[in-house]
């Protein structure tokens, strides 16, 4: 589904700010794929170079989805095609309301898929469903995208908006930081619900807590903008005992 | 049909510049180029006026040569354009065949009413089934009011002004400049001379006008002025809830358009006017566009409310401050107001909320949109009398950036002579962010789409005052002039 080949990128008119430096990954179908590193180590650059933000440059390397390379595509063209980020520090847009915003969403991609739009009458049986599920307080719902909201609340809302859009490669930005262990089940409850041959996750995480809930095909490990290993479910268990300080030492001696 | 599809131009809104801009062709009855006591008597001769109005119409005239010889064309709003040349201006052009109030729909010409359905505006029965009630103003003549009978009914009285001046002389008499003094600013003086039409609305004691009353203006000559005169008024324990929408063609000359609209809510009255100004803004480098110069103004008595709600997306200089006397106690004044500058445009608007009864209330919410080379000012005064024991006004002035090459600039005036008076006043500035953008991109929205939700979201503070048809063409009209300013 998603291959990225010796990826380069950095800061967008900052000289020598390179964050990634050569990243190779192979996300196939179905698979769940999680990324685990160290603060700065450059996993929300990353997340946010695949789904196309702007403050960053590739300089080298290529990303494809489906055999196509996607660098040349904008952000929204990138989600029409199914790619989805959870972020890891929502934006707060004052005045727009989460029923809105993600009806918007939802038509701009059945639009460019030359969809029909969901009727209001569906997308609102779908949200009101969808808010239940993730737990999220109904009446925050009414007010303003994020603003306001606290971190968990946050977190629950970008919950609402992957299960709503059911995405094709979905990439979740330590969604699970700051979170208490009940909001970490909801988490993890919709990722697996989602689960499908068809679906492909990538998830970000700090700590290998969302991990024993949400069990990965593959866990690589991101020190300094490289992966530095590779492996099943139990390398995270390790990388729990031990901590990134020999990954750190390792990158620090080959820099 | 509902509401929606009768008042929302979406079809006509859905592809960028200017969209009101065509021309209609019909023959038009024009008085020479030129102001002088002559023209102002032609006026007042074609429409057959009573000797008391022309008197007023001259003594206002004379008070505005004196204006002009002592150069007191107002020059402190932040707006620069090159000095109008009075005598160059028509005063007076009315379709032909309209010197004479059409009656009905069939004397009306039917060019003229495809015009007006190119513009979206309900002139035909159907606008009974919309709720609405339509007085549509064609340069200077009001071509047709809607439903005046089902309204005469309740005795309310919604025409245009000349008809007004016909059969409620005794009504026009008593109020026309009893808020708005002919003596009041340079533009009010040369209203109060040459204007030609408008609307006028009356609702008896304790009636609630059960529709929303709408007028809408147009501009079709070239090098003509537009000069209404709107009189409302709403009597003890009226409601009334009133439209108003502007537009005019795409001309590379600059027209001035310099209206006067009164609003007097008798006790316990309430007034809710709005505004959507779609005035042609003039071309991207700044060519033509229509002059706005707009004295509002309303009277509030006892317990009476006036809101006035502004979406400004429109001409090339706007120079507007809807304000309220709070002249009983217990009186409410509102002021909600969007106002957009895109390209070259100048936006100089604001309000007044003049507290001299007891425990009045004012609230103030404005915004303020540049983009392009766009400058907009909010100049708001806030002026609390020795009376006014516990007068309150909050004011809350946001301005948002679009780009880097336009200005916001904020110019409030307090004058507090009462202390027992409560005042707050919150600012800010903010920048469409690029978090912002990216987020809402990152989950399928264009650059374009998700600049229009962020910019209606900021604003709907104050689009969510008007009436749901008005909301709905509101948030299209920013969207249509923001277009070329984003991306
Ligand atoms: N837009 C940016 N401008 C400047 N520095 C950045 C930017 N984005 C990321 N960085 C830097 O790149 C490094 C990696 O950041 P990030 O990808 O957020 O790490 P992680 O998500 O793994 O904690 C950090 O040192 C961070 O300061
Ligand atoms: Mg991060």
């Amino acid at each position: 589904m998603l291959e990225i080949n010796n990826l380069h990128a950095s800061v967008v008119d900052i000289e020598n700010s390179e964050i990634l430096n050569g990243i190779n990954l192979k996300v196939g179908k179905g698979e769940v794929h999680a990324i685990m590193g160290p603060n700065g180590s450059g996993k929300s650059t990353l997340a946010n170079v695949l789904m196309g933000r702007p403050d960053y440059l590739v300089t080298d390397g290529d990303v494809t989805l489906e055999g196509e390379s996607i660098l040349e595509l904008r952000p929204d063209q990138r989600a029409h095609l199914g790619m989805f980020l959870a972020f890891q520090y929502p934006a707060e847009i004052p005045g727009v309301r989460p029923w809105q915003f993600l009806k918007a969403a939802l038509d701009s991609k059945a639009e460019s898929r030359g969809e029909d739009k969901m009727s209001v009458r569906n997308f609102s049986k779908l949200f009101d469903e969808k808010v239940e599920a993730v737990g999220i307080n109904p009446n925050l719902v009414k007010r303003s995208l994020n603003e306001g909201f606290s971190g968990g609340e946050k977190k629950r809302n970008e919950m609402l908006q992957l299960e709503v859009l059911q995405p094709a490669l979905a990439i979740l930005d330590e969604t699970d930081s700051g979170l208490d262990v009940d909001a970490l089940r909801i988490v993890a409850e919709g990722v697996n619900s989602m689960r499908s041959p068809e679906r492909s996750f990538i998830v970000v995480t700090h700590y290998q807590r969302l991990l024993n809930y949400i069990t990965p095909d593959v866990v690589h490990i991101l020190v300094k903008g490289k992966i530095v290993k590779t492996g099943g479910a139990d390398l995270a268990l390790e990388v729990e005992k031990d901590g990134y300080q020999e990954y750190l030492e390792a990158a620090g001696a080959n820099a | 049909m509902t509401n929606q599809n009768t008042i929302s131009r979406e079809s006509d809104l859905s592809g960028g510049e200017y969209k009101w801009g065509f021309v209609t062709d019909i023959e038009t009855d024009l008085a020479p180029k030129g102001l002088s006591e002559d023209i102002v008597r032609l006026i007042s001769a074609k429409k057959e006026e009573p000797e008391w109005l022309l008197e007023y119409r001259l003594k206002a005239y004379r008070h505005w040569v004196e204006l002009e010889k002592s150069e007191a064309e107002p020059t402190w709003a932040m707006i620069d354009y090159p000095p109008i040349d009075y005598q160059d201006i028509y005063y007076y052009a009315a379709p032909k065949g309209t010197n004479e109030a059409p009656k009905s729909l069939d004397d009306v010409d039917p060019e003229m009413l495809e015009t007006f359905e190119k513009l979206g505006i309900p002139l035909q029965e159907r606008a009974a089934l919309a709720g609405v009630a339509v007085d549509a103003v064609f340069d200077s003549v009001s071509v047709v009011t809607t439903m005046e009978k089902q309204l005469g009914e309740l005795g309310i009285i919604f025409c245009s002004f000349s008809n007004a001046v016909k059969n409620h002389p005794e009504l026009v008499k008593k109020y026309l400049g009893s808020v708005v003094p002919y003596t009041d600013n340079f533009f009010a003086s040369l209203n109060a001379a040459v204007f030609s039409d408008g609307s006028f609305v009356y609702i008896p004691p304790g009636v609630k006008c059960p529709i929303e009353l709408m007028t809408y203006f147009r501009i079709n000559t070239e090098g003509s002025g537009q000069f209404e005169r709107t009189l409302i008024v709403a009597d003890k324990g009226a409601y009334v809830s009133y439209l108003e929408g502007c537009t005019a063609p795409f001309r590379k000359t600059s027209q001035l358009h310099a209206a006067t609209v009164e609003l007097v809510a008798l006790d316990d009255s309430e007034i809710k006017y709005s505004t959507i100004q779609n005035w042609f803004p003039g071309t991207k480098d700044g060519e033509g566009g229509i002059y706005n110069f707009v004295t509002k103004r309303g009277r509030a008595d006892k317990n009476a409310k006036i809101s006035w709600t502004q979406v400004e997306t429109g001409s090339a200089i706007t120079w507007k401050y809807p304000s309220v006397i709070l002249k009983g106690d217990n009186s409410v004044g509102e002021f909600f107001s969007v106002a957009l500058a895109n390209n070259h445009q100048q936006a100089d608007t604001g309000t007044k909320m003049i507290h001299i009864g007891k425990n009045t209330k004012s609230t103030i919410v404005s915004k303020g949109i540049s983009a392009g080379k766009g400058s907009n000012t909010y100049r708001g005064q806030v002026q609390i009398m020795p009376g006014a024991e516990n007068a309150v006004n909050h004011t809350q002035c946001d301005s948002l950036l679009v780009g880097d090459e336009c200005g916001a600039h904020t110019v409030p005036y307090i004058e507090v002579r009462n202390p027992t008076a409560r005042l707050e006043h919150e600012a800010s500035t903010s920048k469409v962010s690029d978090d912002q953008l990216f987020y809402l991109m990152a989950r399928g929205l264009s650059e374009e789409e998700a600049h229009h939700m962020i910019i209606t979201g900021w604003s709907r503070d104050v689009i969510k005052e008007l009436p749901f048809e008005f909301a709905l063409e509101a948030s299209q009209l920013l969207k249509v002039s923001l277009e070329g300013a984003v991306g």
